[in-house]
């Protein structure tokens, strides 16, 4: 299973459901079989085979991470020159601090290229974070764009 | 929160068993029994301190599409253009940030030109001059775990 194409109504169905939450039952996938009509091993094998396609990119928890202590949340943004942004992003990638980092196109106004979710339990912590990945990369060009306020913090709901 | 409640946290966060018996799959990784890992999650979640178990999707295979943009607002108009950005289903996140460009939100649609026609829209409703639409033109890494 490739592309959406390739995806029928009854995995749509599925993932309609799958994306609010899985819940705590010893057989929690059952109702959600009973609700499409499926025996329940056929929900598993579709739901293990739109994870091998990566349509599902993961099946997990998903934490309030202020809660359990991580304060400081950044938004890193670098201005990395062309022929380097492959190596610096690959490395950016590997450290455990990024939750997320992309290629994005840069404006005049704005000609960041690189940007990285940075994560820490402390302002001093992600400062300290930072400073090291610029060390190690050697980009200087950067901002810091802390979250003061959440605002919207929800899931995409597909096919609903 | 004790140690195994940590334990149980890092541990589901990378991966939750797709299986008939998922707790009894965890009680086993973690040597517990099935009742008390259930236990555990819903106190945990009860807590607050795991938000859902569920599936997280790759929209661009979904077919479709998604940007990150900002825009630089007035402060004694953020409420206002706030409630605007949010009303949209496809804003799914949200943030204010310490910068002229102050408020930052990401944006889904079912294809590349709702996408655009969205931005448009939300550039007009909130009477913004300027809107930057970022959208990502290779991702390096999306792998949400907060290591407890």
């Amino acid at each position: 299973m490739e592309r959406n194409e390739d995806m029928d109504e009854l995995d749509k169905k599925i993932i309609r459901c799958i994306q609010t939450g899985i819940p705590v039952s010893h057989e929690p996938f059952r109702s959600i079989s009973e609700n499409l009509q499926v025996t329940e091993q056929e929900l598993v094998r579709r739901i293990k085979a739109l994870l091998e396609a990566g349509i599902i990119r993961r099946v997990g928890a998903v934490l309030n991470h202020r809660h359990v202590g991580y304060l400081a949340n950044a938004m890193v943004v670098w201005s990395v020159p062309e022929e380097a942004i492959e190596s610096v992003g690959g490395f950016m990638a590997g450290q455990k601090e990024i939750s997320h980092c992309y290629e994005r196109e840069g404006y005049p106004s704005w000609p960041y290229n690189l940007y990285t979710m940075i994560h820490a339990r402390t302002a001093d912590e992600c400062e300290t974070t930072i400073r090291r990945l610029a060390e190690s990369t050697g980009i200087r060009d950067y901002e810091i764009l802390y979250s003061t306020a959440e605002l919207k913090k929800a899931s995409y709901t597909y096919f609903d | 929160m004790d140690k195994t409640d940590t334990e149980l946290m890092n541990l589901i966060q990378k991966s939750f068993p797709v299986h008939q018996r998922p707790y009894a799959v965890l009680a086993e990784k973690m040597q517990l029994t099935e009742r008390e890992v259930m236990e555990r999650i819903q106190r945990l979640k009860d807590a607050g301190y795991i938000k859902k178990i569920g599936a997280t999707f790759d929209s661009n295979k979904l077919g479709f599409r998604s940007t990150l943009c900002a825009l630089a607002v007035p402060e004694d108009r953020l409420d206002e253009v706030a409630q605007i950005v949010n009303s949209y289903k496809g804003v799914t996140h949200n943030y204010i940030r310490d910068h002229r460009y102050n408020m930052w939100f990401t944006l889904t649609a079912p294809s590349g030109e709702m996408l655009e026609e969205t931005v448009r829209e939300i550039r007009e409703k909130t009477g913004a001059p300027e809107i930057l639409s970022l959208p990502a033109k290779k991702v390096f890494k999306i792998d949400v775990n907060f290591r407890l």
